[in-house]
């Protein structure tokens, strides 16, 4: 099974760094058939990026106003992205749009995971807070588990 | 006394944070106010002090959607200041960047923020419903957009190849042929779009705007030429800020801009339609007479219109690039730091874009001014606003914001830029 992790943020603001430090660290990881991208969440690009892809794993920052470091994790084909939780980008056809739109379209892989983490910081310059780092290590062993869980079934 | 609010807390589908307040008097328009609230972003201010080098990587930040517009301005005003000039090549490969930047931001307003409004969408996940098909297509267009800059300007958002000068890498001819198929499926795709978006339902509503935008004696304006309006300014760059200036309003964290003496006026896709459609190739000026859109058009919901033409010309420019391609031998053009004032501005897919820079002798920055296209029309929004709620009023309430927010959208506001959702409130008696 082709599986992708996708890295979603900007690296110059803070916690939302943490999708693309996650993908970055998943790297080092010994996975199957296992692809990593960091992106910066532009919607058309990101529904490209997982057009051939089997398994989708995406990770990005969140601010739902929950406590920083908060892991969140969704089911795409089970249930609506509440779109605010992804909109920090001020890219106005981003994340929760392009799962949406290739929804609608029939263009969503078969799997698809989004983990979300609650940020805290995201001005220009800032470093990632603490309690998100910690939370990115959990995320990293979850989605390590799942992608060896899909090959074991396969 | 009857009173309305029209009251938009939040404006989907724009660039940024703001939002729209109207105040209606027994059924006169009082008041509109387009809000910007997002905090100024001081980008002027912590230029200061920095190389002259680092203006195209540092302006490019302020936008997400027209990165390369800030990057051509910044680039253009440094070798004004220098001195020195980039032809050739190098300036058919500029052309090609923004040709991108066009087809991604064009392609994205057509498609995914202006079209479910005049279909009546709440949004273009609506809109991919009823219609995939189109949808898929403009994705599939932009994508084409994304990809030339890319390849040009090193990734998608925020080009990192951009140098005063020309470019840290040029791309190879072989590079630019990867693109000449997608860029023929797109420019049938274009057509289409053209032919679609001339069906669509437009309100009687046209103004007598003051068009402004860049005209060249040679070529639609990208990046250079002289700027001119529909009521007779023709100026050189360099003389923008005796003819135009910028006003401070309470309610905005952007400026307002005016030509001095008069008032408000226009930038942006209509306005450079107006105002060049003599420089389009004969071929697309043909279609625009088939569609009966020849210039001047007055009606600002018809921008969609005039967008999907500009998104045909960039397709087709792009391919003309890159059919006469030749990589130059050199990537950018030697330049030395020395003191003095420069000026640039070029045509951003929103319009005209100006930047000054007053370096020194070490290249430093001194000071430097930035004008972006959304507060050059924010004004002009404004009273488009006040004037079309006028001829309105006797919508049904949740008609007329709908309708205000698609009047915002005309211009395809850039709030992110300009200073930076956008909410509209309402408030009649």
């Amino acid at each position: 099974m082709k599986v992708l992790c996708i890295g979603v943020g900007n690296e110059l603001r803070g916690d939302d760094v943490v999708g693309r430090l996650t993908v970055r660290l998943l790297g080092y990881q010994s996975l199957p058939d296992t692809t990593f991208i960091e992106a910066t969440g532009e919607g058309a690009a990101l529904m490209d990026a997982w057009a051939d892809a089997e398994a989708v794993f995406l990770i990005d920052a969140v601010s739902a106003g929950q406590p920083v470091g908060t892991i969140y994790r969704f089911l795409a084909h089970s249930q609506a992205l509440p779109s605010q939780f992804f909109s920090y980008s001020t890219h106005a056809f981003s994340v929760a749009e392009a799962v949406e739109m290739a929804r609608v379209l029939g263009q969503l892989p078969s799997h698809f995971i989004i983990y979300g983490i609650e940020g805290e910081n995201f001005a220009a310059g800032a470093s990632i807070t603490p309690a998100v780092e910690k939370a990115v290590h959990e995320v990293i062993r979850q989605i390590s588990a799942e992608i060896h869980a899909l090959h074991s079934h396969v | 006394m009857s009173t309305t609010t029209i009251k938009v807390d939040m404006l989907a589908r724009v660039e940024g944070e703001g939002g729209l307040y109207v105040k209606v008097r027994n059924d006169k328009v009082q008041e509109v106010k387009l809000k910007f609230f997002e905090p100024p972003r001081f980008f002027e201010a912590f230029l200061r002090g920095r190389q002259y080098t680092e203006a195209p990587d540092i302006t490019a930040r302020i936008c997400g959607i027209c990165p390369v517009a800030y990057q051509m301005s910044s680039v253009h005003a440094m070798e004004d200041a220098l001195g020195i000039k980039v032809e050739g090549q190098l300036r058919e490969l500029r052309r090609l960047l923004y040709c991108g930047e066009w087809i991604e931001s064009h392609v994205l307003h057509v498609y995914m923020l202006h079209a479910p409004d005049f279909l009546g969408y709440a949004d273009a996940i609506q809109l991919a419903k009823d219609h995939p098909d189109a949808v898929k297509r403009g994705l599939q267009m932009k994508k084409i957009g994304n990809e030339i800059v890319t390849l040009v300007g090193g990734r998608e958002i925020h080009p990192i190849n951009v140098r005063v000068g020309g470019f840290y890498r040029v791309p190879t001819k072989r590079e630019l042929l990867t693109l000449k198929d997608k860029l023929e499926w797109a420019r049938d795709a274009a057509v289409e779009t053209i032919l679609w978006v001339a069906t669509l339902p437009y309100p009687d509503f046209e103004q007598d705007y003051e068009f402004v935008a860049l005209r060249h004696p040679d070529e639609y304006p990208y990046n250079e030429g002289h700027v001119v309006s529909s009521k007779g300014i023709d100026i050189p760059v360099q003389k923008y800020e005796e003819f135009f200036r910028e006003e401070h309003v309470e309610h905005s964290t952007a400026l307002h801009s005016v030509v001095r003496g008069t008032d408000n006026y226009f930038v942006g896709p209509l306005a450079r339609y107006n105002l060049n459609f003599d420089k389009l190739p004969a071929h697309i000026q043909k279609i625009a007479r088939d569609i009966n859109f020849e210039p001047p058009v007055r009606n600002p919901f018809k921008s969609i219109i005039v967008r999907a033409i500009e998104t045909l010309y960039a397709i087709e420019e792009a391919l003309r690039i890159i059919d006469q391609y030749e990589r130059p031998a050199q990537p950018y053009v030697e330049a030395k730091p020395r003191a003095g004032i420069g000026c640039g501005c070029t045509e951003a897919p929103r319009g005209i874009l100006y930047h000054r820079y007053r370096i020194g002798d070490d290249g430093a920055i001194l000071d430097a001014k930035i004008t972006p296209p959304t507060s050059q029309n924010q004004k002009t929004i404004e009273k488009d606003v006040w004037h079309f709620v006028e001829q309105a009023l006797d919508l049904p309430q949740d008609q007329l914001v709908w309708q205000c927010e698609q009047a915002v959208r005309n211009y395809d506001p850039c709030i992110s830029c300009s200073t930076h959702y956008l909410k509209l409130e309402m408030d009649r008696e």
